[in-house]
C-alpha cells in the first residue's frame, strides 16, 4: 500500500512504523492494514487459481474427454490435454478446497477483518500485532503444501473437499490418497492455525480496544459479523484440527478411527475396536457447517453497511440484525447433521437436525426483510458497491430459499449430492459472498489505496458478472431436479442424464465468459492504484469511523483521538443539515 | 435516469417465473417416478417449490419496487429516518417461524416411511458396492439369502419383481458409495461395516439407472448399474436363468454368513 499521505500526524508514527525498510514495512509488517492487503492480494491470486480449476470441471462436463485447449496440460491432464478421470475428481476436490480455505474464509476474515476492525472501532492496531502477522504467514505453509500437492506422485487430494474416509484414508483407494491427502490435511491444519490466531485477535481487539464511546451496540454490522465469526471459528476449528490429526494418524500410524474393522465383513455388526467412517463426517461437519456461516456472515455485515450508506438511511432493525447474526451462530452448531441425512446416520437424528435446520432459516429471513426495510423510503444512490450489495440480497433470497428443499429430509433423499446442492451453495457463496466481496472492494478501495476505482467500468463489471453468474448457476437447479449427480466426470452414459449435455454446454460457455470478463475487474483494480482520482477521506459521505481517518490511514490509523457519540447508521438525521452524521462528530449542543 | 438500474433486479423474478412457464415444454422437471412412495417426495418438492416460489417472486418484486421508487433522483420525499419497527420484526419472525414449523412437521411422516419403518419381509437381494461396480447376490433355490446356494452377478444388472414390496441389503466392500435410483426417488449412502437395508415398491416394468452418488474414486463416473423390474413370472424365470448361467459366481465357502437373518 502507498505510504504517501499528506497527513502530518502519520509522520509522527514514522519513527516506529516505517523506518524498518522494505521488508518490515511490506512483508513482515505488523500493521493490520498491510496484513489485510497481503491477505487480499493472496486471496485474489488463489481466486484466479480456483477459477481455472472450475474451468477444467466445466470443460469436462461440456466436452467429455475432449482435449482441453491451453489449460489442459496445466490442469492435470493425462496426455494431449485430455482430462483423466482421476484428475477430474482432483479438480472438484481442489476447486472447493482452494475456494473455501484460500479464498472465501481468508478474504472475509483475513483481508476485510484485518483491514476494517481497528479502523471501524477506533483502535490504532490489533490487540496483538505479532499474532496478526503470524496469522498471515501461517497461510504460506498451507499455500506451499497444497500448491505442491499437485506435483507429488498420485497428484493432489481426490477425496472431495469433504475428504470422507475410507476413500481419503486408504492409500490404494485413489491416486490422490497416496500422498496428496497428507499434504491436504497438513495444509488445512495450517489454515486452521492461521484462522485461530486471527479469531483470537479479533475477539480481543473488538472487546478491549474500542474507542471511547464505542459501545457494543454502536458497532457497525461488519464488526458484529466479524466478532461472531471469530467466535464461531474459535469454537469450531479445534474439532476440525483434531479430526484432521485423527485422519493423519489413520493414514500414517495405522490407527482406525475412521475405518471399519475388516472391510469385507459387510454384514456383521461393527467389531469392537473398529472405527466408524461416519465419525469423520460428524466431526468434519461440526466444523464445516459453522464454516458455512463463517463464509457468509461477514459478507452480510459488509452488505448491511454498504446498503445503509447508499440508501442514505439508517439500517432498518439494527438490533434484530445483531440478534439474528447471533442466532445463526448459535443454531449453526446444532445443524451439522443436515449434510448427512442419507449418510447412514440414524434417521431419528435426521429428524431432529431437520427441525433445527428449518429454524435457522428464521434469522436469515429476518435479515432479508430488514435489508428490504433499509431500502424502503431511502435515497438510493446507484454506485458500484451499492449495485453489488443489492444483488447480494436478490441472490441470497434464491440461495436461502433453495436451502429449504435440502432441509426437507424426504426431498433431500432425492436431491442430495445432485447439482441442486451445487446450485444452492454457489448461489450463497458466489452470487452471495463473492458479490459482496466485490462490492466491499469497490467500497473500501479508496480507504485502502487513497484512490477511487473507476465507477463506469465497475458497473460494466457488475452487470456482466450479475447476468452471467445467473446463467451459470441458475440452470444447475434444473440439472439437480433431474437427479444430475455432482462429481461425475462423464454422466452422459446414464440414460437419465443423457439429454442434459446441451444444458451443461450452455452453462460452460457462460462460465468461460464469466471467468474471462473478470479481466475488467483486474485492470480496474490495479490501474486505479496509479491512475484513479484521489478520494480524500470520505468519498462516500459515510458515517463509519474508518472514513474519518486519512486515506490511506497512516501507521496508527487516526490523526485524532476518536470519541464516539452515536451508532454508525445516522444517515438523514434531523439533528444535522448534512444527510450523514459521522460517529465521532460531536452533537451540536456539545460543540 | 439512474432508477433504471433497478430493472436489472426485475429480471430475476421475470426469469424465475419464465422457467416455470417453459419448463413443461422442455421436459425440465423431475425424472419419471416409477415407485409407490415417490409421489410423496415429488409432491413435497412441488409444495416447497410453489411456496418458496411465491416468497421468491414477492420479495424480488418488493426489492425491485423499492430500488425503483426510492432512487435518489426519483424520490422527492425526505429520507424516512427510521431505525426499524418492533411490530414488523415480530410479524416477519412469526410468519416464517410458523411456515417453517409447518413444513417441518408436514414432512416427518414421509421421512419416517422412507427411512425408519422397514417392512417385515425377507431381504431379496444383497447389493454390494465396490470400486467401481455393483454386485448383486441372489438367493438360491431355497429362497433364503445368506445360505450356501446363493449366487452373485457382477454384470451390474439387478432384476427385481414389480408391484411388490422389496427389501434389499446394501453393503460396501471398500469405500463409501451411494445407491441412487433417480426414478424411484431413492438414495442411501453405503457405509462399510454398517448393517443397512433399503426398501421400495416399483410400480412399472422396465429398466432404470442405478447411479453411484457418493464420490468413490477415479472410476466413480462409470459405476453404473441398471435395475429391471419384471413381473413375478418373468422374475422367477430370470432367477433360474441367471442361476444356470455360466458367468454366475457361486458362493462357495462363505464365512461371512449373516446369522441374524
Amino acid at each position: 500500500m502507498s505510504t504517501v499521505t499528506a497527513d502530518p500526524h502519520s509522520d509522527a508514527h514514522a519513527d516506529h512504523g516505517h523506518s524498518g525498510g522494505f521488508l518490515s514495512t511490506y512483508v513482515f509488517s505488523l500493521d493490520h492494514k498491510v496484513i489485510g492487503l497481503q491477505f487480499l492480494f493472496s486471496t485474489l491470486i488463489w481466486f484466479f487459481v480456483g477459477g481455472m480449476l472450475a474451468l477444467g470441471i466445466r470443460w469436462q462436463l461440456a466436452f467429455p474427454w475432449r482435449p482441453m485447449p491451453i489449460l489442459g496440460d496445466l490442469l492435470g491432464a493425462a496426455e494431449g490435454g485430455q482430462i483423466a478421470p482421476e484428475n477430474y475428481t482432483m479438480l472438484v476436490t481442489m476447486h472447493a478446497t482452494v475456494m473455501i480455505f484460500f479464498v472465501i474464509i481468508p478474504v472475509l476474515a483475513g483481508a476485510f477483518g484485518n483491514f476494517l476492525i481497528p479502523l471501524m472501532i477506533g483502535a490504532d492496531d490489533m490487540a496483538v500485532p505479532v499474532l496478526n502477522m503470524l496469522s498471515y504467514w501461517f497461510m504460506w505453509p498451507a499455500f506451499a503444501l497444497i500448491g505442491a500437492s499437485f506435483f507429488v506422485e498420485g497428484g493432489a487430494a481426490q477425496g472431495g473437499w469433504t475428504s470422507y474416509p475410507p476413500l481419503s484414508v486408504i492409500a490404494e483407494a485413489a491416486p490422490g490418497s497416496l500422498n496428496g491427502q497428507n499434504l491436504w490435511l497438513l495444509g488445512v491444519t495450517f489454515v486452521g492455525i492461521a484462522s485461530m490466531m486471527g479469531s483470537i485477535n479479533y475477539m480481543t481487539t473488538i472487546i478491549q480496544m474500542r474507542a471511547p464511546g464505542m459501545t457494543m451496540f454502536r458497532l457497525p454490522m461488519t464488526i458484529w459479523a466479524m466478532f461472531i465469526t471469530a467466535i464461531l471459528q474459535a469454537f469450531a476449528l479445534p474439532v476440525l484440527t483434531a479430526a484432521g490429526f485423527m485422519q493423519v494418524s489413520d493414514r500414517l500410524l495405522g490407527t482406525g478411527f475412521f475405518l471399519a474393522e475388516g472391510a469385507m465383513a459387510n454384514n456383521s455388526a461393527m467389531a469392537s475396536g473398529g472405527g466408524q467412517p461416519l465419525l469423520w463426517q460428524h466431526l468434519f461437519w461440526f466444523y464445516s457447517h459453522p464454516a458455512v456461516y463463517i463464509m457468509i456472515l461477514p459478507a452480510m455485515g459488509m452488505v448491511s453497511d454498504i446498503l445503509s450508506c447508499f440508501s442514505r438511511k439508517p439500517l432498518f432493525g439494527y438490533k434484530p440484525m445483531v440478534y439474528s447474526i447471533s442466532g445463526i451462530a448459535g443454531l449453526g452448531f446444532i445443524v451439522w447433521g443436515h449434510h448427512m441425512f442419507v449418510s447412514g446416520m440414524n434417521p431419528m437424528l435426521g429428524m431432529t437436525f431437520m427441525v433445527s435446520t428449518m429454524m435457522i432459516a428464521l434469522p436469515s429471513a429476518i435479515k432479508t426483510f430488514n435489508w428490504l426495510g433499509t431500502l424502503w423510503g431511502g435515497h438510493i444512490q446507484y454506485t458500484t458497491p451499492m449495485l453489488f450489495a443489492i444483488s447480494f440480497i436478490s441472490m441470497f433470497i434464491i440461495g436461502g430459499l433453495s436451502g429449504i428443499f435440502m432441509a426437507a429430509t424426504p426431498v433431500d433423499i432425492f436431491i442430495h449430492d445432485t447439482y441442486f446442492i451445487v446450485a444452492h451453495f454457489h448461489y450463497v457463496l458466489f452470487a452471495g459472498t463473492a458479490m459482496a466481496v466485490f462490492g466491499a472492494i469497490y467500497f473500501w478501495y479508496p480507504k485502502m489505496f487513497g484512490r477511487m476505482m473507476n465507477d463506469s467500468w465497475g458497473k460494466v463489471h457488475f452487470v456482466l458478472t450479475f447476468l452471467l453468474m445467473n446463467l451459470v448457476f441458475y440452470p444447475m437447479h434444473i440439472l439437480g431436479m433431474q437427479g444430475f449427480p455432482r462429481r461425475l466426470a462423464d454422466p452422459y452414459h446414464y440414460e437419465t442424464f443423457r439429454n442434459l449435455l446441451p444444458m451443461n454446454q450452455f452453462i460452460s460457455y457462460a462460465a468461460f465468459i464469466l471467468v474471462g470478463l473478470q479481466i475488467i475487474f483486474v485492470i480496474n483494480f490495479f490501474g486505479s492504484m496509479f491512475f484513479g482520482p484521489r478520494s480524500g477521506r470520505n468519498p462516500w459521505r459515510s458515517n463509519g469511523l474508518e472514513w474519518q481517518a486519512p486515506s490511506p490511514p497512516g501507521h496508527g490509523n487516526f490523526d485524532f483521538q476518536p470519541i464516539i457519540y452515536r451508532g454508525p447508521y445516522e444517515y438523514g438525521s434531523p439533528e444535522v443539515e448534512e444527510d450523514f452524521y459521522p460517529q465521532n462528530q460531536p452533537p451540536p449542543e456539545a460543540k | 435516469m439512474n432508477r433504471y438500474w433497478s430493472v436489472l433486479f426485475l429480471l430475476v423474478p421475470i426469469g424465475g417465473v419464465a422457467t416455470f412457464i417453459v419448463a413443461p415444454y422442455f421436459n425440465m422437471g423431475l425424472p419419471r417416478d416409477v415407485s409407490e412412495h415417490g409421489h410423496v417426495i415429488d409432491s413435497l418438492f412441488m409444495f416447497i417449490l410453489y411456496l418458496s416460489g411465491a416468497v421468491f417472486v414477492v420479495t424480488q418484486l418488493v426489492l425491485f419496487y423499492f430500488s425503483w421508487k426510492y432512487e435518489q433522483g426519483s424520490n422527492d420525499q425526505p429520507v424516512k429516518y427510521s431505525h426499524g419497527s418492533h411490530v414488523l420484526e415480530i410479524v416477519w419472525t412469526i410468519i416464517p417461524a410458523i411456515t417453517m414449523l409447518f413444513i417441518a412437521i408436514y414432512q416427518m411422516e414421509a421421512w419416517a416411511t422412507a427411512k425408519m419403518q422397514p417392512p417385515d419381509i425377507r431381504p431379496l437381494v444383497e447389493v454390494t458396492g465396490r470400486q467401481f461396480n455393483w454386485d448383486f447376490r441372489y438367493p438360491g433355490p431355497d429362497g433364503e439369502l445368506y445360505t450356501a446356494d446363493d449366487f452373485v452377478r457382477t454384470d451390474g444388472k439387478l432384476y427385481l419383481p414389480v408391484d411388490e414390496e422389496v427389501l434389499l441389503k446394501i453393503t460396501s466392500a471398500d469405500v463409501l458409495h451411494s445407491f441412487f435410483l433417480p426414478n424411484l426417488r431413492l438414495k442411501q449412502d453405503i457405509v462399510p461395516g454398517m448393517d443397512q437395508s433399503i426398501w421400495f415398491k416399483a410400480t412399472e416394468k422396465g429398466g432404470y439407472d442405478i447411479v453411484c452418488a457418493e464420490l468413490c474414486g477415479w472410476g466413480h463416473y462409470k459405476m453404473k448399474g441398471r435395475v429391471f423390474f419384471l413381473s413375478a413370472d418373468e422374475y422367477e424365470a430370470k432367477l433360474e436363468e441367471m442361476r444356470l448361467d455360466e458367468n454366475t459366481m457361486r458362493v462357495v465357502q462363505d464365512d461371512t454368513l449373516d446369522t441374524d437373518e
